[in-house]
């Protein structure tokens, strides 16, 4: 079994915390967690680290979520990484945003751990 | 025991609202921190000494916050970040903060049409009691008061349109 690289973008480190046990206590096999604040900060950290998965807020400063989600596809590292949005956004029009602009998956929070493990282990498949 | 909380209302147009509000802090609480919610009997009230607000705008326009003392937001910490955060900390207040983010989330997700025409601030935390918050609207107040742990916490949501 390999190991998965994720990274988890969300202003709140509270909720990095809480997405990174949900991947563990989903059983997906973690050999790194890389954390960034906003868009930005995650689109920077991809210039020099690869990543299997990417959890993704959807309202914070600086980038938001679905900019990010955007911009990603023009990145090296970050083309084809599958991305799932996990925010208390729940309007139908961001969710379509979202996956129209590349968005694999969608959690709504509050979110109980199933619901991560629902959203990522098809996404990883192969992979874990 | 009160028999559904203790709920007030100042004005009976968002009455249906608050069944609605104390779901939403409900599935908070159970999803995010696992932990179940109790209405409150007779226990005394303490002063504040944390609020976290979350500004509603759009078809609603308001501000949602969540208030206790500073050891039962510690203890609500604790249960997301797996240990018990510094009464001061910066972790304290990202996980109130997040904690009032989501409640406001899931109550708008909750009333039909407004998820997609109502927008969240990001959430303002303020430690300490000694404060007084003056809306300039015209505003109507539904509050909610529970139990965690047996510790009280209220959480209300100011309307102002």
């Amino acid at each position: 079994m390999s190991g998965i690289n994720a990274l988890i973008v969300d202003d709140s480190s509270t909720m990095r915390k809480i997405v990174e046990r949900s991947l563990r206590g989903a059983g997906v096999p973690l050999s790194a967690v890389f954390e960034a604040g906003n868009g930005a900060e995650a689109l920077s950290l991809l210039e020099t680290n690869r990543v299997d998965l990417i959890l993704c807020d959807v309202n914070m400063p600086v980038m938001d979520g679905l900019e990010f989600v955007r911009r990603l596809g023009g990145t090296e590292n970050g083309k084809g990484v599958p991305v799932v949005m996990i925010t208390t956004e729940g309007s139908e029009s961001v969710v379509v945003q979202a996956l129209s602009s590349g968005a694999r998956g969608y959690i709504r929070k509050p979110f109980a751990p199933e619901d991560v493990k629902k959203s990522v282990v098809s996404l990883l498949a192969g992979k874990i | 025991m009160r028999a559904a909380g203790e709920l007030l209302s100042t004005r009976k147009g968002h009455d249906t609202w608050i069944p609605l509000l104390e779901l939403a802090i409900r599935e908070v609480f159970e999803l995010m921190l696992g932990s179940q919610l109790d209405l409150p009997g007779d226990e005394s009230r303490e002063l504040p000494g944390i609020s976290a607000m979350v500004g509603l705008a759009g078809q609603i326009c308001g501000v949602m916050s969540i208030r206790c003392d500073t050891k039962t937001a510690c203890r609500m910490a604790s249960k997301m970040l797996g240990a018990e955060p510094e009464p001061k900390s910066a972790e304290l207040q990202d996980a109130f903060g997040e904690i009032c983010n989501m409640v406001a989330g899931n109550f708008k997700n909750k009333i039909t049409g407004m998820s997609e025409k109502c927008l969240l601030s990001v959430p303002t935390v303020v430690t300490g009691s000694d404060y007084t918050l003056r809306s300039l609207a015209d505003s109507d107040t539904i509050e909610v008061t529970m139990l965690f742990e047996r510790l009280p916490f209220n959480v209300s949501l100011e309307i102002h349109s």
